[in-house]
């Protein structure tokens, strides 16, 4: 276990520093002065020669790289060259929308991948797995974003029962936030729904099918227990490492989602300093991003090694 | 002895256990129907131990799952299966359920495949006495202690937090065998249980089963293709080929004079019974195992059998006493072949024990 | 008597009677007929589109925009500009077919390379995956985020976004069949015959890991297909006024109160488009697989 997570750490350290460096060089590809994209507003000579030398732009590479790195760690983001506050402030109240957008989400979608999985291989051949089945290939196959415009046409304006936009925080009134968010977690939850659907599937059919299930049913267990206890319990292993590999992709969703509910998070924060050539707020957002994947993959790594028993004792991956 | 005494002597044999009665399998596949077992009939008699052989793909593991109903849904099934008198073939699933593991209970060939990887073998183990006696888990985790005792295992109180993959491969057949008998099944059906083996262990986990017969007076099933194991911890012997019973016999007038070609061909492809198989195959047996969609009246053999006339291809010849050369076989020797293998030197009755 | 099969040794014909029996089972299966068929008409229109479409794609007429469907002249309506949605509709799908290939392509030519390297060379295997980490920490909209910083947004670079992110996958399915195949006889004694490294994976491994490539093709094409649309609907896809189904349905948000309607048929072809692709692959998953009938 202590191995395992070790490779683990270090792994994940050396893919850190690896999109560090790839962020770093990004910066330095960008079209015209890194000094003209960091300064904001006040483009005169001399402010731009004080951002050379407070960024160690005149240093060499390698010096640059390890003040870059000092600077990133510290949460220095440098300034939005649009809005001239710091980029660190803005993330400050741009992540929790996004981290609320995405939990729900991913929590809306394992709920219903996982069980819609388990009854798409538990009733293999009837017509609810057919259901199940298409619905995953239409979850798949949809652009999520659409669902999102025509949830805001057909169910936000025209019943008013859910608002078409905006955001309201989490403290400020639980329920009317709830409210704002719900739709948007579902919609960008449908696509992550319909993997996680299918790869259930496909894992609990594998378990049903194997020798320790028959050893289960063979005890008198009923096909209840058989199928909690024993066939599910072998397959989160398989869901659980679905989820950590599609986060990438949710980043990717909750970036239109946001865009298209006009939620102040995150995604919105990106398109628009897109938009706004604001270089420093994209760094962020990239590097940000990577960290988070890596971070978060590393934790799913965790939580795999309490699932696998074999795993947690020897180190050995299954 | 007469003829008819004789019959007598069969029919006098307590009522079995187990009692399986023209049992017949077949699965409906995408690429046809697979008749798998036809018309099997067996007895188990209480504190006995039965070995049935044949080479892969005979039937022997279906015959041994349709037992207590454990055969996949699409299975068709016909015949019964009495357990103590009472009929299991057609009953409803909740009745099975109560069967299953606590009157019959199964170990099987992969000790890796078949223990749960992701719960501790004290927790397998202990499950079964939850659902059949209804104990709680602290007390099925004590009791599990105690059989893993009882199937040899050291360091009980230890090994029984222990995953499968901690195990041994002879270790986790001992346990897949705690957890058969926790409840005190009258049948134990062990389907290959030591064929994934090496063969020092297998000699442990055969030691293991013929003690649990000794003390728990369990009768067992015991499934192999190696006539080693047979010979070594059976009472009686069923032959099988391409889903029929071909012979059946007291395990020392089998391997003394075997009388189905199949079963003379079988012993001469395995080494002298009493030492192990895995040595060396010697003579195997040309051909292989026929898959059959529907079972013919002929002698299934007729095609890889040195004895094979005209009408071993024309009628199917019935299981009963062998004949040769005008003399009667043993009692309770039977054999399904029209030209069974010539007699022996040594009289029947001597080799009958 | 009627023996149905008698088991039989692998020969050295199985490879041919492998391809029959792929095809027989995909002709068998109704859903694999209809999307292919489905997927055939698309590709065809796609290839003609720019001769085939009732109206140049970017011919606008101010005095009739946001003709509803049905109108004269114009069977889906007409946009913003007065442009025909139809031809919009079949130039984008064009568009979104060509980006999706051209991921595909992408995450192919440097994917399968490096998947058999990993697969094949202990060595590189810990390095490809670091490889392997390192892109999936940077999902492809952030990827598209970036190329557009630096190069500014396009098809082209939309398409080179969702391939680069789309490595991973390839590398992993074709690592994994380089191991299996690694391990077969006709490999290894390929290797003791003293065939070079590079010899026994294009003759012997990459012809055996094709059928895996063709299925991630056919899961990865739609994906693309779904992200050049997200990526055009954000504006850093394909750029106005060439048509694209995604900046359809952003100008649909823009003008959804005067013409809801617009927002449905963009929507209704890219999930045509994707669902017919993912539905062949999943037939042909099942074709391919020797298990035979996991569905
Ligand atoms: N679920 C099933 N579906 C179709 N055929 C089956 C199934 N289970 C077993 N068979 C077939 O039944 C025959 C007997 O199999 P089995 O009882 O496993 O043989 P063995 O004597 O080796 O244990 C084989 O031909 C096998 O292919
Ligand atoms: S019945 Fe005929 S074919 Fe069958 S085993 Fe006997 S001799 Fe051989
Ligand atoms: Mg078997």
């Amino acid at each position: 276990m202590a191995r395992y997570l070790l490779t683990r750490a270090w792994q994940s350290a050396l893919t850190l520093l690896l999109s560090t460096i790839v962020v770093f060089f990004g910066v330095r590809a960008l079209p015209g002065d890194p000094a003209l994209a960091l300064a904001g507003e006040d483009r005169s000579p001399e402010a731009l020669e004080a951002i050379r030398r407070h960024y160690g732009l005149d240093q060499p590479l390698p010096l640059q790289f390890a003040q870059y790195v000092e600077r990133m760690a510290q949460g220095d983001f440098g300034v939005s060259i649009r809005t001239g506050t710091p980029v660190s402030s803005m993330l400050t109240t741009a992540l929790p929308v996004t981290v609320e957008l995405s939990v729900l989400a991913i929590l809306l979608a394992t709920a219903l991948g996982v069980g819609a999985g388990v009854l798409a291989a538990v009733r293999r051949g009837r017509p609810a797995e057919w259901v199940a089945n298409g619905m995953a290939l239409i979850g798949l196959s949809v652009p999520h974003f659409w669902l999102g415009l025509l949830a805001i046409l057909y169910l936000s304006v025209a019943t008013g029962l859910f608002p078409a936009s905006g955001f309201v925080p989490i403290l400020e009134d639980p329920v009317d936030n709830l409210h704002h968010i719900v739709l948007p977690a579902v919609i960008l939850g449908t696509g992550l729904a319909a993997i996680i659907m299918r790869q259930t599937r496909s894992a609990m059919l594998d378990s049903l099918s194997s020798d320790y299930v028959r050893t289960a049913k063979a005890k008198g267990l009923r096909p209840r227990a058989v199928i909690t206890r024993h066939a599910l319990r072998n397959s989160l292993i398989v869901v659980v490492t679905v989820v950590g590999l599609q986060l990438g992709g949710l980043i990717s969703g909750a970036v239109v989602t946001e865009q298209i509910f006009g939620l102040p998070g995150f995604g919105k924060m990106t398109i628009d300093a897109v938009f706004q050539r604001d270089y420093p707020v994209i760094q962020a957002v990239v590097l940000l991003t990577a960290t988070a994947y890596i971070v978060i993959n590393f934790f799913v790594d965790l939580l795999y090694s309490v699932i696998d028993p074999r795993i947690r004792v020897t180190g050995d991956p299954a | 002895m007469t003829t008819a005494e004789r019959a007598g002597a069969v029919a006098a044999v307590a009522t079995p256990v187990l009692a399986v009665r023209d049992l017949s399998v077949s699965f409906p596949t995408e690429t046809g129907t697979v008749s798998a077992v036809d018309g099997v009939s067996l007895d188990l008699a209480s504190g006995e131990i039965v070995g049935m052989v044949g080479e892969s793909g005979c039937g022997k593991s279906v015959t041994a799952m349709s037992i207590a109903g454990l055969l996949p849904g699409s299975a068709r099934i016909s015949g019964s299966v009495r357990l103590d008198g009472t009929e299991l073939v057609g009953t409803r699933e909740s009745a099975l359920r109560r069967v299953r593991g606590k009157e019959i209970a199964y170990i099987f060939q992969e000790p890796m495949t078949s223990l749960n990887p992701v719960l501790t073998v004290g927790r397998q183990i202990g499950e079964v006495l939850q659902i059949h006696e209804r104990m709680s888990r602290r007390a099925a985790r004590a009791r599990a202690v105690e059989l893993l005792t009882l199937v040899g295992i050291p360091s009980a109180a230890k090994r029984v937090d222990n995953y499968p993959h901690q195990l041994s491969g002879g270790m986790r057949q001992r346990v897949m065998i705690a957890m058969a008998v926790a409840c005190g099944p009258k049948v134990l059906v062990a389907d290959e249980p030591t064929t994934a083996l090496d063969v020092t262990v297998q000699a442990g986990i055969l030691q293991v089963l013929r003690d649990l017969r000794d003390r728990l007076g369990t009768s067992i099933l015991i499934i192999t293709h190696d006539l080693g194991v047979i010979a070594d911890i059976a009472d009686r012997v069923v032959v099988m080929y391409a889903g029929r019973v071909v012979e059946r016999a007291p395990v020392t007038d089998l391997f003394a004079h075997p009388y189905h070609r199949y079963t003379a061909g079988l012993l001469s492809a395995s080494p002298t019974p009493g030492r192990h198989a895995g040595t060396e195959r010697l003579q195997e047996i040309p051909g292989l195992v026929p898959v059959l969609s529907v079972q013919p009246d002929a002698c299934t053999f007729a095609d890889r059998c040195p004895a094979a006339d005209a009408r071993c291809r024309e009628s199917a010849p019935p299981l009963e006493v062998a004949r040769t050369g005008g003399t009667l076989a043993a009692t309770g020797h039977l054999a399904a072949c029209w030209h069974p293998c010539p007699q022996p030197r040594t009289q029947p009755e001597e080799a009958n024990r | 008597m009627t023996v149905l099969t008698v088991p039989m040794a692998e020969t050295g014909s199985a490879s041919i009677t492998r391809r029959t029996r792929v095809l027989r089972r995909l002709r068998r299966n109704p859903l694999a007929v209809v999307s292919f068929v489905v997927l055939a008409l698309a590709a065809v229109i796609a290839l003609l589109s720019p001769w085939i479409a009732p109206y140049s794609v970017d011919q606008t007429d101010f005095a009739r925009t946001f003709a509803p469907p049905g109108s004269p002249g114009h069977v889906l309506g007409t946009d913003d500009l007065g442009r025909d949605v139809l031809s919009r509709i079949m130039l984008g799908a064009r568009a979104s077919l060509q980006v999706g290939l051209l991921a595909v392509a992408t995450s192919l030519v440097i994917g399968v390379p490096l998947g058999l390297a990993a697969g094949y060379f202990r060595a590189w295997d810990a390095v490809i995956s670091r490889f392997t980490d390192l892109l999936l920490a940077f999902p492809f909209l952030i990827m598209a985020v970036g190329l557009a910083a630096i190069r500014g947004a396009s098809l082209g670079n939309a398409a080179v976004a969702i391939g680069i992110a789309q490595i991973p996958g390839v590398i992993r399915v074709v690592r994994s069949d380089t191991l299996r195949l690694k391990s077969l006889d006709f490999v290894a004694a390929a290797v003791v015959d003293g065939a070079s490294d590079l010899w026994v994976l294009a003759r012997h491994i990459l012809p055996n890991a094709t059928s895996v490539i063709l299925v991630q093709a056919t899961v990865a094409i739609p994906a693309a297909i779904l992200g050049e649309a997200v990526l055009s609907f954000l504006g850093l896809g394909i750029q106005p006024p060439a048509p694209s189904l995604g900046t359809m349905l952003a100008t649909a948000q823009q003008f959804a109160a005067r013409a809801p309607w617009a927002a449905v048929l963009p929507g209704v072809v890219i999930m045509g488009l994707a669902l017919a692709f993912n539905v062949f692959g999943d037939a042909l998953r099942d074709a391919l697989d020797p298990k035979g009938d996991r569905g």
